[in-house]
């Protein structure tokens, strides 16, 4: 059977050139970089390659860069740190009604001990408005938390405006970047960014490698404390393999960041074009163009349930995943769908493809050549699609 | 995540549709949870003749509505009535704890049906 991955949002298939390199670091150069001998003098020496690779990407200095065990560290690193670090200036916090969970809920971690919270809406593409956070600084503010690009709907945030609002106000100004990271151009000192929050294996890296940006004289309290590894930010021995095979991946990204935009936004267009064309009742969520990630869709197809969908598309060997409450593990659909204002039956029903480097226009043919009569014979079970059609011949 | 039989009933459902003039009608859910199941009765004397689905859901849903459809056919109405929503799960080999409370509504379908039946039935006497 055919396969068809289309769920790099989820997670990239490691670069072989990376496992390959990684794979040197487990088992000839394994030295703690921390150690005196030979042995940790080499592994230290990549360690700080691959800093300097990761850091080239992001147009920050290596002494700027923190590796993390992930993305979920880095925002938690970033948020709680601050938050320790800044307390006695400040207890107000501002974010988006779209973030990543691993920032809404560790800010309402930190709104329920004592610090206050203000979630700003987005409008109907998914996008925050630069005014709606202006309005929301107060004396008080310490934090600024924004993601540049949306995991569900690829929706682009105008990061730079709010970067220089926050210097403006002298606000610390953090961003998760890691559904943009690698995809499309970051510069933290354009953007005025004082914490970036990046990870490894969406860019066909590892696992369990991430990185926060901390701007030089930006004060970020650790929140895991031992050897003091990471000039003390992070303590715990070095993931060098992970870290290494990171570095690697993010040079390759470098190299091939232009050719991957314009491979997947053409794919991109072609399944969100064909998907209009072949299904009724669809609509895109998100914005389109320069405002979307070059390699997501996400379409809500009206009257049947996104978890059906998956399965069926599953059965078929494609790989994609849905906003619907049956895959969110709770019982309300996305909450960013819901904060963009689609109503609940709506968001039930989307489905999210994301695209990478090895999809091809054949597994995207394959896709529109299945997706209809899924939909089809979803619809032929389901009591919404009667009623639907049936109001339509009635008008 | 499911089992092979969910997966069975998933992919080929039995008794999809609706029967024209159904003596019993019976619908559970609603579109904001996400689960919607509808079923349609032909009772004769006490028993029903024959029974059909039309559900808008998960995996589980579609799988549960089918398989409650399986269970009824050619049964009374009394023996129908004492199906649960945890039989219907435990003749598809359990499903996932998650879906335990949201996605398990074929037995409450049924059961609505029967009730519309002699609400009907009442109206004609």
């Amino acid at each position: 059977m055919r396969r068809v991955y289309l769920d790099h949002s989820a997670t990239t298939p490691v670069d072989p050139e990376v496992a390959a390199l990684m794979m040197t670091y487990y088992t000839e150069k394994y030295g703690n970089p921390s150690s005196v001998h030979s042995f940790g003098r080499e592994a230290k020496q990549a360690l700080e390659e691959a800093r300097r690779q990761v850091a080239e990407l992001i147009g920050a200095e290596p002494s700027e860069v923190t590796f993390t065990s992930g993305g979920t560290e880095a925002d938690n690193l970033a948020i709680l740190g601050t938050a320790e670090a800044l307390s006695k200036k400040g207890k107000h916090i501002i974010t988006s009604a779209v973030e990543h969970h691993a920032v809404l809920e560790t800010c309402e971690y930190l709104e329920k001990n004592g610090f206050d919270l203000t979630v700003v809406p987005v409008d109907e593409e998914g996008i925050v408005s630069v005014e709606s956070v202006k309005k929301a600084i107060r004396p008080d503010t310490i934090l600024i938390t924004m993601m540049h690009a949306n995991n569900e709907v690829g929706a682009i945030q105008p990061v730079a405006e709010i970067g220089k609002l926050a210097k403006e106000h002298g606000i610390v100004f953090h961003v998760d970047a890691v559904q943009s990271f690698g995809k499309i151009p970051i510069d933290v000192k354009a953007m005025a960014i004082d914490l970036l929050t990046i990870s490894s294996h969406k860019i066909y890296g590892p696992k369990g490698v991430g990185a926060l940006y901390i701007r030089k004289g930006v004060r970020v309290a650790p929140r895991i404390y031992g050897g003091g590894q990471e000039k003390k930010r992070r303590s715990g021995t070095e993931n060098t393999p992970g870290i290494i095979g990171f570095g690697k991946a993010c040079e390759l990204a470098s190299q091939r960041m232009a050719e991957d935009a314009q491979h997947l936004s053409k794919l991109r267009d072609k399944l969100m074009n064909g998907i209009v064309e072949t299904i009724d009742y669809v609509k895109i969520n998100g914005p389109l163009g320069d405002k979307r990630l070059p390699n997501n869709v996400n379409v809500s197809i009206q009257f049947v349930e996104g978890e059906s969908l998956l399965l069926s598309l599953d059965m078929l060997g494609i790989a994609a995943s849905s906003g619907s409450a049956c895959t969110s593990g709770s019982l309300d659909p996305s909450h960013v769908l819901l904060a963009m204002g689609l109503v609940h039956e709506i968001a039930h029903g989307s489905l999210r493809f994301t695209l990478g480097r090895q999809n091809t226009e054949e597994d995207i043919d394959y896709v529109l050549e299945q997706l209809p009569k899924i939909v089809e014979r979803l619809r032929m079970m389901s009591p919404l699609y009667d009623q639907a059609v049936h109001a339509k011949q009635a008008q | 995540m499911y089992t092979e039989k969910v997966m069975d009933h998933f992919t080929n459902p039995r008794n999809v549709g609706e029967i024209e003039n159904a003596n019993g009608v019976g619908e559970v859910g609603n579109a904001k949870c996400g689960d919607i199941m509808r079923i349609y009765l032909d009772v004769e004397g006490d028993v029903i003749k024959d029974v059909k689905f039309k559900t808008f859901g998960c995996g589980a849903a579609v799988a549960t509505s089918s398989m409650v459809t399986e269970m009824v056919k050619g049964k009374t109405l009394d023996e129908a009535l004492e199906i649960s929503n945890a039989a219907v799960a435990e003749a598809l080999g359990g499903l996932p704890p998650a879906k335990m409370h949201c996605s398990n509504l074929a037995a409450d379908a049924l059961h609505a049906a029967i009730k519309d039946y002699h609400e009907k039935q009442g109206k004609k006497e």
